[in-house]
């Protein structure tokens, strides 16, 4: 497992960042793809907006975005029987187990 | 650079048997020795394969089994373009010198691991393909007004071609209401909007220019290799454009010093309805916002110069054959030899083959 996974696990979202580069790595790697340098591991703001949605039965996925740059598939828990793009929403919940998993309201 | 033809070639059914990757990659290449003029195993100098499946040293295996002692052999993996990705391998070898004959033989099984990719975290719990998909069709509807009755006839189309496609897994033709109908996947995705996975294999034979009329009196010259990857997580990508496939077909239409409208038959990968109408426009067969209309006008007027074999959508698609056997279709249409499928007067054909949500593609010119 690596250090994104196991953070995963412990319900962190985090990214690999370089500070030389001053840019965000991601995916997550453990080195830099400008400058191949040692980055750095940081929470990753929960605040996101979707950038594109669909529904499986009556679970809404969708892509959003996090930062402008981390872009995840996850579930949207709404009440709601659709989205909107651009909608903001929260990372309630990530885990790791086998496969990641990310929730959101 | 040498000059590389396809001049030979053998396909397998391709089904939901579980049939056991060696025989699948054996029997392809069985096809190509029963139909090839004046090929002996001691012609051959290397045995690529091109599968997703976990097995390994298939190269060796396959060469063994058919009594090949090739100087060079190894396997590709691309995931669902792997097929030409081992056949730009091959080239390469024969291009450069080091080989003047290869064996390309692709094969995967129904419940191949190549479907999902693991390593891209990103996709979260949906890693199957039928989530970038409806992501694709979901943005194609909202930006362009795209409609299902318009997704529908992509299917429709390819159903139909394929009926005449003796290898294909689906004999069946359905009806545009029927595809709209068909159960629902996803809000954005029906079951005949999707490629299914199966079981096959597809095998070619790459020649150089010294030794292609030994088997053949019509070599197909490949003229144009356009690759391009620009990652392999899907989120990444734009969901309204095919950025790659533009990218490898701009680099084909160049090497072979053409133009898109020159293409008189192409093979698409139409994994899902949305990558044909996506496809026919960046790779200029069409312009941008006309891949509908374009595509109806085929299926209104019986004109199958986009996957005449069925697709993916009517083929099937056994990952690490597919790109195979879309070489093999538009080496048959060019050859004058595609039976019912046949496009009249073909001189040029183009073959687009992607990976994981288009985040790699690559554009093959065939040329008679």
């Amino acid at each position: 497992m690596n250090k994104f996974e196991e953070e995963l696990k412990k319900g962190n979202f985090i990214t690999s960042e370089c500070h030389k580069c001053d840019k965000i790595v991601w995916p997550p790697s453990d080195y830099c793809d400008n400058c191949f340098g040692n980055v750095n591991w940081r929470k990753i703001s929960g605040d996101g907006e979707i950038i594109e949605w669909s529904k499986k039965g009556s679970d809404v996925f969708c892509i959003a975005e996090f930062e402008k740059t981390i872009r995840i598939m996850g579930k949207l828990n709404t009440k709601n029987t659709d989205a909107k793009i651009g909608q903001h929403i929260q990372l309630s919940e990530c885990s790791f187990n086998q496969g990641c998993r990310f929730i959101f309201t | 650079m040498k000059k590389v033809a396809v001049v030979g070639y053998g396909n397998t059914k391709f089904s939901t048997d579980d049939i056991p990757i060696e025989s699948l990659l054996l029997e392809s290449t069985k096809e190509v020795f029963n139909t090839t003029n004046n090929l002996s195993q001691d012609l051959i100098d290397g045995v690529i394969v091109s599968t997703n499946d976990n097995s390994k040293y298939l190269g060796a295996i396959l060469s063994e089994l058919s009594g090949i002692k090739p100087k060079i052999s190894h396997t590709v993996e691309h995931l669902c373009s792997s097929g030409t990705a081992a056949a730009v391998s091959a080239f390469s070898y024969i291009a450069s010198g080091l080989a003047d004959i290869i064996l390309v033989a692709g094969a995967d099984k129904s419940d191949n691991p190549g479907q999902v990719l693991d390593w891209d975290r990103s996709r979260g719990e949906f890693t199957r393909p039928i989530y970038w998909a409806s992501m694709f069709t979901k943005a194609h509807k909202r930006k362009f007004n795209t409609t299902e009755e318009e997704l529908a006839v992509v299917s429709a189309k390819n159903h139909k071609q394929a009926l005449d496609n003796p290898h294909a897994y689906s004999h069946k033709a359905y009806t545009i209401p029927e595809i709209m109908n068909s159960k629902s996947i996803t809000d954005d995705l029906r079951m005949l909007d999707c490629s299914y996975s199966c079981s096959g294999s597809s095998s070619i034979l790459l020649a150089s220019e010294d030794m292609a009329k030994k088997f053949t009196d019509s070599p197909i010259w490949i003229s144009g290799i356009g690759q391009k990857t620009n990652s392999a997580s899907f989120t990444k990508n734009d969901l309204t454009g095919l950025d790659t496939t533009k990218s490898a077909a701009d680099i084909a239409y160049n090497m072979a010093k053409i133009t898109a409208n020159e293409i008189d038959v192409a093979e698409i990968h139409d994994a899902f309805s949305i990558c044909e109408l996506m496809a026919v426009e960046d790779l200029g067969l069409t312009k941008k916002t006309t891949g509908a209309e374009f595509v109806r006008n085929l299926f209104n007027t019986e004109n199958r110069q986009i996957n005449p074999r069925g697709g993916l959508i009517g083929a099937g698609h056994p990952l690490g054959a597919t790109g195979i056997s879309q070489i093999i279709e538009i080496t048959q249409q060019l050859q004058n030899k595609a039976e019912k499928r046949q496009i009249s007067n073909a001189s040029k054909g183009l073959v687009h083959n992607m990976s994981a949500a288009a985040t790699s593609s690559t554009v093959l010119i065939l040329e008679s």
